[in-house]
């Protein structure tokens, strides 16, 4: 097992043109909810509490995407312990945990109307809530360490193993409880509601791509900073 | 073949030594177990107080109240199994014995299992005196859900007690790593021992006995993959 060593120089990625890749994508997301709001008719039960669907759902969508991702980049820095692949899970698990609690915030504000209740013990928020706060223990136990190494490889078995449990949680929950409706994919959905829910698809993508990117940028730099305090207190270069 | 054979018998060796050092520690002390026995009996009476006098409510209730008493009680059994190796600054001399590192998780697990199956044992007799529970009829069965649970408790909470023991505000890291990470054990052990206890009209037992089997499974496998990496570092 080779142990990974942290390499004293570090290549802070630059800012480059993602900045104007974040204006690019903040405009997209102004067109897309613009773009699915007008051209959706009110629906037939829910009337305009419907556009809710427009953020809801890619919130939902990012979720499940940031949490591959934290598997994939934990398993990788596991392997090749390599630091990005690190900063990479937790910048991933920081935007997914944002993007989890948007998504339970947005189905409780739709709820209250439907259901007539903010919470429901059913099956999809349940196992939403109970990743949320596997996502919460991930982030913490980053905080709770400051040896860069130790943090790594922590945070990346603590990442692997949860996400091997989100599909038995989900299991677990939905024999447990059922009660949401039908998972809104593209298939079940009449095509003037379906275009602007795939457009929003790739609005809330391409924000999520910036938003790991920008903070994957910030933890490297932290990183580097980390690694030259490090040097200077050892009296290298 | 013979290198094969020699090789198992090794880790066995190490499995068992770890475990035995580990139950000889506490059997020395008692202090922990009598300790961790009493608090979780202490749970199940204020269980009793938060669920009323009515005898059927807390019958209802008693699979999940024992559960979690269990589950409380345990999370001081876990850190406290790494504790005495950090105070006497003995786990840099443990890693760098020969032979595989899993063999010393194998070890904790087992001794572990043994310490929080006892106090399983314990917190169920007294919680079936507290509450009024008769011993089910299938109670082989309700046997094999404690000790499978027990199984997928044991295994989560040792290996997170490997890295929690060792971090700064370890109380509070272990149950926050820990309790969200046991939500599908803790579900279907309870709502198993629950149609175990009420005849089990639906035979729903056997779907979430299942389940804990299927997690027992995985989560025993990725552990002793990952502890290398964890205990390690």
């Amino acid at each position: 097992m080779t142990s990974p060593a942290s390499s004293p120089e570090i290549q802070v990625p630059k800012a480059g043109s993602w900045p104007v890749f974040g204006w690019f994508t903040l405009a997209f997301m102004v067109f897309a909810q613009w773009y699915a709001i007008t051209t959706s008719p009110a629906d037939r039960d829910m009337g305009d509490l419907q556009k809710i669907l427009y953020v809801h759902v890619p919130a939902s969508w990012i979720m499940s995407i940031t949490f591959a991702l934290v598997f994939v980049y934990s398993l990788l820095y596991l392997w090749k312990g390599k630091d990005s692949y690190d900063l990479l899970a937790a910048s991933s698990a920081e935007v997914g945990a944002t993007f989890v609690g948007l998504t339970l915030v947005q189905g409780m504000i739709w709820g209250k109307p439907t259901w007539g209740v903010w919470w429901t013990w059913d099956a999809r928020l349940t196992s939403t809530l109970v990743l949320f706060l596997v996502f919460v223990g991930y982030l913490a136990l980053r905080a709770f360490i400051d040896e860069p190494q130790r943090r790594g490889q922590w945070s990346a078995a603590v990442g692997v193993l949860g996400a091997i449990n989100v599909p038995i949680v989900w299991m677990s929950v939905r024999w447990w409880r059922t009660l949401h409706q039908m998972q809104s994919t593209p298939q079940t959905m009449e095509p003037v509601y379906r275009n602007g829910l795939l457009i929003n698809f790739l609005a809330f993508t391409l924000l999520a791509v910036y938003l790991i990117r920008r903070r994957y940028e910030a933890a490297m730099t932290a990183r580097a900073a980390e690694l030259a305090l490090q040097a200077a207190a050892l009296g290298g270069g | 073949m013979t290198r094969v054979r020699s090789q198992g018998g090794d880790h066995w060796r190490r499995i068992r030594a770890i475990a035995w050092k580990d139950l000889t520690t506490e059997r020395r002390s008692k202090a922990g177990f009598n300790a961790v026995v009493s608090l979780g009996i202490t749970i199940l009476v204020l269980f009793g107080f938060a669920l009323g006098p009515d005898a059927q409510a807390l019958r209802d209730a008693a699979p999940g109240a024992l559960w979690l008493a269990v589950l409380f009680a345990g999370v001081l059994a876990f850190n406290r199994s790494y504790q005495v190796e950090l105070d006497t600054g003995a786990l840099e001399p443990l890693l760098l014995y020969p032979g595989a590192r899993w063999t010393i998780f194998t070890g904790k697990l087992l001794a572990n299992m043994l310490f929080v199956g006892l106090l399983l044992v314990i917190v169920v007799v007294a919680g079936m005196v507290l509450f009024a529970v008769k011993v089910p009829e299938a109670w082989p069965t309700v046997i094999a859900v404690l000790a499978l649970g027990t199984i997928g408790l044991v295994t989560l909470g040792t290996f997170y007690a490997s890295m929690a023991s060792r971090s700064r505000a370890r109380e509070v890291l272990l149950p926050l790593l820990l309790f969200p990470m046991l939500v599908p054990v803790l579900l279907a052990a309870m709502q198993a021992s629950k149609a175990l206890i009420g005849a089990d009209l639906m035979l729903e037992a056997g779907a979430w006995i299942k389940m804990l089997i299927a997690y027992d499974i995985i989560f025993v496998l990725a552990t002793h993959l990952a502890f290398e990496h964890v205990i390690e570092a």
